[in-house]
């Protein structure tokens, strides 16, 4: 078994939620190497769409932004953000999103906007960005964090991007599309059910399912057959370390 | 022989890859080529040299062969520019997601001294954290307040948290919700649905999203709604426009056409002026036409440290010099008296960086088999 960090986890194990034949959309550092890692390995034929209004991005070397140069150059097209967000995302023509977020509930609401009041916030973060149609509009989301106990609280401090709402409000009711479909850090997957309440699916090796209960802040359904989480192999490890990363700015 | 004069002037350069005009007043400090190319321009400065290319100055362009251009014309430098369209008080829409940011723009919006301004933006990047700082603005209008790919903006989070160095308000939306209160300004419309917000918290707090019913039925019930945004003036930028400001922009083009069309007045800044045969041998690439353009000003680096798509690339060092520059308000100072108050314009600021930056950023060409439009 390869050595790995748990951010190389947390990117191969994103990369197999991939099918070959998903558009997604796709945010830098984490969800970039794992979208490129999947394209290398099991879905060569990956679509990736960028907030910028890249279509099939074919980045030649690790985009430092969402905006970066390398994913106009040899994308098969380049749309204005009215049409990227309108025509594609809102249209429906994005299976996958990515997302992250300091705060996230029980439920897949993210918060990305403010910890506190939001007319007198302890911290100001950057805010929706595009996370908020991401949610709203893709077919299905994927959430990747840290996984602690200030970024798991029973209640987040502002929804920017809704999730299974208080899991009574179906999103269809609301008209949302989707949802969150997996959530991954760096102790655990974790999957909703059908009630939209996130589960534990699986804990990452060397990680118990006590240490993942404390670090989120509340009472984490386990799933029926909690399983270890399946480790990178050597190939995985291999790309992201000399092809997708080489200088390990985000991988270090 | 119709060709098209922007690339057989190039071509008339062997092996120049880039080379970029000088302007109208004063000749620009950095030109990138090959030996070869520098020799052809008009008794160059060498700056530096490194393997096949050389940064290098040209001399000043005598002031008459400027493209034809009249006493009617929009062409002005970025002084005039900014002193003749913008007020204080004014809402200002710095066009550019992540590309083309006109960073000399708000440089320049900076050194004049412009107070209570409504600045707007989808991502205000380093561009507003700087005016911020420098206290342009009383509110800002956005959708993602960070330094891209590198953390937060720490002037923007000390005006928000702790009022410093003044108060600001903000109007925060999603960037669908950004750009659709564009189109609806571009499109002189009361307002855009858009299938964003709901279940979200953003309604409960901005009063500018707001809920209609659905006349054609009921999936959905209601729709969110968002009313236009014109700004009294935006400035865009792209990579060539003709001097009557019908520009072309290639790579990613953001919002800068909804917001080109929404605004009341437009300055396009361009990386370099081109003959009107340029423009017409591609119609399809001119994204923003003179009809919408009020000032244009050639400025080329008029972007750095952001960048332009086949000019040259973002300076991502410069955004994470960025970060550790603006740890406090006092520090962030002493970056905008150097970098912005010390210097009189773009040029001089560019004169400031150091030359091998200039040659890091260089892009290898990679040209687009060019269309054919027929002649009809």
């Amino acid at each position: 078994m390869a050595d790995y960090t748990d951010t190389e986890l947390m990117i191969t194990r994103a990369a197999q939620e991939l099918q070959n034949d998903d558009t997604t959309l796709v945010g830098v550092g984490i969800p970039n190497l794992a979208c490129n890692l999947a394209k290398q390995t099991h879905a060569p034929d990956l679509e990736m769409v960028y907030e910028s209004g890249t279509v099939d991005s074919n980045p030649s070397k690790l985009p430092l932004s969402i905006g970066d140069p390398v994913l106009a150059t040899d994308a098969q097209s380049i749309v204005p953000m009215i049409q990227g967000f309108g025509y594609y995302l809102q249209a429906g023509r994005i299976d996958v999103g990515f997302l992250g977020g300091a705060q996230i509930d029980r439920y897949g609401n993210i918060n990305s906007t403010v910890i506190g009041d939001y007319d007198d916030p302890k911290v100001r973060l950057p805010g929706s960005g595009g996370a908020c149609e991401i949610a709203s509009n893709t077919h299905r989301t994927i959430i990747i964090t840290p996984h602690t106990k200030r970024r798991f609280p029973e209640e987040v401090d502002f929804v920017t991007s809704p999730g299974y709402i208080d899991g009574e409000t179906t999103r269809e009711e609301l008209g949302l599309r989707g949802g969150p479909d997996a959530v991954i850090t760096d102790k655990a997957v974790m999957r909703f059910d059908d009630d939209g309440e996130m589960y534990l699916d699986s804990v990452h090796p060397g990680v118990t399912e006590k240490a993942v209960q404390e670090a989120t802040g509340w009472n984490l359904q386990f799933g029926s057959d909690v399983v270890e989480t399946e480790p990178p192999g050597d190939e995985e490890i291999d790309l992201i370390r000399n092809e997708l990363d080489p200088d390990g700015v985000y991988t270090q | 022989m119709n060709t098209f004069s922007g690339v057989s002037r190039r071509a008339g350069l062997p092996g120049s890859y880039r080379l970029h005009r000088d302007n109208r007043q004063r000749s620009l400090p950095l030109l990138v080529g090959t030996p070869e190319a520098a020799k052809a321009g008009s008794a160059p400065e060498i700056y530096c040299t490194r393997k096949d290319t050389v940064i290098y100055g040209a001399r000043r362009r005598p002031a008459n062969s400027t493209n034809g251009v009249g006493s009617m014309t929009k062409v002005t430098d970025m002084t005039g520019a900014v002193s003749s369209a913008i007020e204080d008080g004014q809402s200002v829409y710095l066009g550019g997601f992540t590309h083309l940011i006109p960073f000399a723009a708000g440089h320049e919006i900076i050194r004049q001294g412009y107070s209570d301004l409504t600045l707007a933006r989808a991502t205000p990047d380093l561009i507003y954290d700087q005016m911020i700082a420098a206290g342009c603005a009383s509110s800002v209008t956005f959708s993602w307040a960070g330094n891209p790919g590198v953390g937060s903006l720490r002037a923007f989070r000390r005006a928000v948290e702790d009022g410093v160095p003044t108060e600001l308000a903000i109007d925060e939306y999603s960037h669908f919700g950004l750009v659709s209160r564009l189109a609806a300004g571009a499109q002189d419309l009361p307002f855009l649905p858009l299938r964003t917000f709901v279940g979200s918290d953003y309604p409960e707090h901005n009063d500018n999203i707001q809920f209609v019913e659905n006349p054609f039925g009921d999936t959905p019930g209601e729709i969110p709604v968002v009313p236009p945004l014109t700004p009294d003036v935006a400035v865009v930028r792209a990579q060539r426009a003709d001097t009557e400001g019908s520009a072309q922009l290639w790579g990613i083009v953001g919002e800068m056409i909804e917001a080109a069309f929404a605004a009341d007045t437009v300055i396009l800044s361009v990386e370099e002026l081109v003959d009107t045969e340029v423009i017409r041998s591609d119609p399809n690439r001119t994204l923003i036409p003179q009809t919408v353009v009020d000032y244009v000003v050639e400025e080329p680096y008029g972007s750095h440290p952001s960048y332009a798509q086949g000019y040259y690339d973002r300076d991502n060092e410069a955004y994470l010099a960025w970060d550790r520059q603006t740890e406090t308000h006092e520090s962030t100072e002493e970056w905008l008296e150097e970098w912005v108050y010390g210097v009189d314009d773009r040029t001089e600021y560019l004169e400031k960086l150091e030359v091998e930056q200039f040659l890091d950023l260089q892009p290898q060409t990679n040209y687009g088999t060019p269309i054919d439009m027929g002649e009809y």
